[in-house]
């Protein structure tokens, strides 16, 4: 299935945030790479910077902050690339959904015409093709009556509805890449299932690859080949899905294991990783997981562990590593 | 069909509340000092004279019944007779009012020529030179009292250098534009520091909305991003600014007639109340209040428009 | 961007920075020497007026700006910066009269409706439409007529009407801060109404209030000079700004000084109550 060649391969990407004179180093050194029709998963907890990766990958964060690094679609960096020539491969060929169905559709547009816009700005279809294009796509991502409801405004559709537009709208011009910024978080559980099996199935239709942002290690297991855990701002282990949450060697991976209910009789209290994240504006020399860490050495609190390869794709960042048989059992 | 029983909704709200007005501006008007019989007849009049008067506007009836009178007069669109213009009150407004509505429209015209581009040069370069001196000018501007903006301008480009007339108001709709350029841009420099600042954080507010993001992430062009989803979405809150402002307007467009002497209802106004002409400020009182109601309803029916959320509730 | 973590870090800021960022705000820092330089202007005219203001000098008429007389001198020969700074007393004393009195009924009438709604509340929010549907300077200008001009009644008719938008705010903020649980609990507690008014709701619910009363100064000196140059305010020879402006408009084109110097300081004055009314917005408002 997985390509030999990626197609995205970022390389040290690192965002800033300025507020009130401060520094806030919200991504730090983050590489990866996707290759087409592959599903990497991102985890992370709230404000560990997966969301900022995702927006710095589409240029999205430069208007706000200072971006550095490298981000290679099919070989060209884009991260320097200027905006006028960027906006041709967002929407084409890397489209990006939010986390938020409520917010992230415009409430003053209809819906057809938040969908058409996509098409006219990437495609050369006239307007009777982009109208029955912008059909096709409702109806493709499931929903009844689509020539109908193109009418209609967001408002009148409910949060799961909202999310299928959403995409809808993202693939319309057929992108080879979709950045997924927890596309189901907002929904309601019964619907988070029938969402994300969409994005899979047209993913897997479209031979087009996927960067999953979550904060649910169930559906990474399910869903995703190769996983990067991050944590303040850096990725603190990645591989394979297979290996990295079969056998976790970053404490901190295990702790989020833990934290998944896994064959756990009725009423035991479930498992959270003791202690808050540190605040970006006053991250620790060390390793910024120390003061939440059992495995905690001296060292960890005067200089931070880099990312290094311990066996072929498998990474780690960790003066003390979690040992592989012994983290299998936790 | 819901938008015509929202209408009627909102008329039907306006009732009580005009109700309420017409007591305030009677309340107002009978504790006017001096009496009005002497105001109209003159000092000369005889006693019997005088009671003829009063009788005629049944002065002598009891409050109640004054009150009764003057709300079924108004209904039927008589306001009485102005003592210092010696004819209906309705008549006099109306041949003063287009006046006042050709300046104060004039004037939402410039304020928003003037505000709108600035405000998104502000917006779109937040906290950088042009935004600080933008909003330096608009924050002194804000300051400065619309008779002394007219006086100024009256002096330097009227009086002094004669780009402009010194007063009238023109009888062609280019004499009018002409005439009524200087008595606009005071009433539209004060506006428009109003509409600046609001518009400038209502853009950017929507700059960061997660719609625009989406947008951007899309891949449109960027003229598409500001013109189609900034531009629509901040344009509500200034129409709602504009119409909640229309008081304020009205206050400024009071002054500028006097200054500039152009002859509105909001000079005769002035002129009223120097010469205590008690049922010309009752009338135009009312028709201060009917003109601002209105605008407030015209307001929530372009807001109603113009966001479909707000269509069907 | 919405990143958790950045809107996390805000809140946990202690309150003192917050005074150190408005303090390192220049228009803050601006505001505040403006006014506090005009107040003492306010209070001791005489330490800084170089004439007494109501000397009439037939020999010295309409004098341009010069060594002598820095703004020159009006049509009495009268100093026109020692009129200027003259003026200073009674339009301080307008940003304060015309609102302090609003501002105490409007509190009060706003947290009693506010509080017990009912009937009272509904008799209220009808009057307020009402009240709303006039141009305030028409109403001001309806009740100056009634009263007679003069600063007094000028007072009078500016807290007549004014006080209505600090009821309305108020209103609205005990409202709000009725939702929260700690008057719920005061409730629950069995303390008295006046206390949970005046204890509870009040300082919470006020905080809004008194930002709009900065702003509410400096619109209360524009309005009251512009009554005064409208001859419905202050009442010449007193040396008021609008006034000053208006004694000066017959000899506008040959002796402009005279109206351009007080208007440069209703301007300045405007100026410094709005630019510290923002920087005290920042410093009050409660972050979300």
């Amino acid at each position: 299935m997985i390509d030999q060649k990626p197609i995205l391969e970022v390389s040290n990407l690192c965002t800033t945030f300025r507020r009130g004179g401060v520094d806030l180093p919200a991504v730090r050194d983050v590489s990866f790479s996707v290759g087409q029709g592959e599903v990497l998963g991102l985890v992370g907890e709230s404000g560990s910077g997966k969301s900022v990766t995702l927006r710095s990958i589409l240029g999205l964060s430069r208007r706000y902050g200072d971006v550095t690094g490298e981000v290679r679609w099919l070989g060209q960096d884009i991260a320097s690339m200027p905006e006028r020539k960027l906006r041709h491969i967002r929407g084409r060929e890397i489209a990006m959904i939010f986390q938020e169905p409520m917010t992230s559709l415009n409430p003053l547009l209809t819906v057809g015409m938040q969908l058409t816009e996509t098409l006219k700005a990437h495609t050369d279809l006239n307007r009777a093709a982009r109208r029955d294009r912008a059909i096709e796509m409702l109806d493709h991502v499931g929903i009844p009556s689509a020539a109908s409801r193109l009418g209609e405004f967001p408002h009148q559709f409910s949060g799961g509805m909202r999310q299928r537009v959403m995409i809808a709208i993202a693939l319309a011009a057929s992108p080879k890449l979709l950045l997924a910024d927890e596309p189901t978080t907002a929904l309601d559980v019964t619907i988070q299932a029938q969402i994300l099996d969409l994005i899979l199935s047209l993913a897997d239709e479209m031979q087009m690859g996927v960067i999953l942002v979550t904060h649910d290690l169930g559906v990474v297991a399910q869903t995703c080949e190769n996983v990067a855990v991050m944590y303040a701002g850096r990725v603190v282990e990645q591989g394979a899905v297979r290996q990295v949450l079969g056998a976790p060697r970053h404490p901190y991976t295990v702790g989020l294991m833990r934290s998944v209910p896994q064959n756990v009789p009725p009423r035991t209290q479930l498992y959270s990783v003791p202690g808050t994240p540190p605040s970006l504006e006053a991250l620790p020399v060390g390793c910024a997981f120390a003061s939440r860490c059992q495995n905690r050495t001296e060292r960890c609190l005067t200089a931070r562990p880099t990312l290094d390869a311990i066996t072929d794709d498998r990474r780690v960042a960790c003066f003390n590593p979690v040992a592989a048989e012994k983290a299998g059992a936790a | 069909m819901a938008t015509l029983q929202y209408i009627l909704k909102r008329l039907f709200l306006m009732i009580p509340t005009f109700f309420l007005v017409m007591i305030i501006i009677f309340v107002l008007v009978r504790f006017l000092p001096g009496d009005p019989a002497i105001a109209i007849a003159g000092d000369r009049a005889s006693d019997a004279d005088l009671e003829a008067i009063r009788e005629r506007l049944g002065l002598n009836e009891p409050m109640l019944v004054q009150f009764w009178l003057f709300v079924t007069n108004t209904i039927q669109g008589d306001l009485g007779s102005s003592i210092l213009m010696r004819a209906p009150v309705t008549e006099v407004i109306f041949n003063r009012l287009p006046t006042t509505a050709f300046l104060t429209l004039y004037a939402v015209g410039l304020s928003l020529l003037i505000a709108g581009p600035l405000a998104f040069v502000a917006a779109l370069n937040r906290g950088r030179w042009p935004d600080v001196l933008i909003r330096t000018v608009f924050q002194v501007g804000l300051s400065m009292p619309v008779f002394y903006i007219g006086l100024i301008l009256l002096t330097f480009l009227a009086a002094q250098l004669r780009w402009f007339p010194v007063g009238g108001y023109g009888d062609t709709f280019g004499a009018r534009l002409y005439h009524l350029f200087l008595p606009s841009v005071a009433v539209a420099l004060y506006t428009s520091a109003i509409i600046m600042r609001n518009l400038r954080s209502a853009i950017i507010e929507v700059l960061d909305a997660e719609y625009v993001q989406f947008a951007r992430a899309k891949g449109l062009p960027n003229r598409l991003i500001l013109g189609r989803h900034v531009l629509r979405n901040a344009l509500i809150s200034t129409v709602t600014l504009l119409g909640l402002s229309i008081g304020n307007l009205m206050s400024g467009t009071l002054v500028t007639e006097t200054v500039f002497a152009v002859p509105g209802v909001g000079r005769l106004m002035l002129e009223a109340i120097f010469a205590r002409d008690y049922p010309l400020i009752q009338g135009l009182t009312l028709t201060f209040a009917v003109l601002v109601s209105v605008v407030f309803l015209l307001t929530d029916l372009f807001q109603s428009t113009l966001d479909p959320r707000m269509r069907l509730t | 961007m919405s990143d958790i973590s950045l809107s996390e870090s805000e809140a946990t800021k202690p309150q003192k920075t917050r005074l150190q960022i408005a303090l390192r705000k220049p228009g803050f820092l601006i505001g505040v020497a403006i006014i506090g330089f005009s107040s003492l202007l306010a209070i001791a005219p005489g330490l800084f007026a170089p004439y007494d203001p109501n000397f009439i000098d037939y020999n010295a008429v309409r004098q341009p700006p010069s060594w002598a007389h820095p703004f020159g001198t009006d049509m009495l020969g009268r100093d026109s910066l020692s009129r200027v700074i003259s003026a200073y007393t009674v339009n301080m004393q307008m940003a304060l009269l015309a609102t302090i009195f609003a501002l105490i009924i409007g509190v009060t009438v706003g947290a009693l409706v506010g509080y017990y709604r009912g009937v009272a509340d509904m008799i209220f929010g009808r009057f307020v439409d009402a009240i709303i549907t006039f141009p305030f300077l028409v109403l001001v200008i309806a009740v100056v007529a009634v009263l007679g001009p003069g600063l007094i009644n000028m007072y009078i008719a500016i807290t007549m009407v004014g006080w209505v938008y600090y009821a309305r705010l108020m209103r609205a903020e005990v409202i709000a801060q009725m939702g929260n649980d700690y008057s719920a609990a005061g409730v629950v507690m069995g303390y008295s109404d006046r206390r949970i008014i005046f204890r509870h709701l009040l300082p919470n619910a006020i905080t809004p209030v008194i930002v709009y009363w900065m702003t509410d100064m400096a619109l209360a000196i524009l309005l009251g000079s512009s009554l005064g140059y409208l001859g419905l305010g202050a009442q010449p020879p007193q040396a008021e700004w609008g006034v000053l402006i208006a004694e000066g408009r017959n000899f506008i084109t040959t002796a402009w000084w005279l109206s351009l110097m007080p208007g440069v300081a209703i301007v300045l004055t405007g100026l410094g109550f709005s630019l510290m009314g923002d920087g005290l917005a920042d410093l009050l408002r409660p972050r979300g």
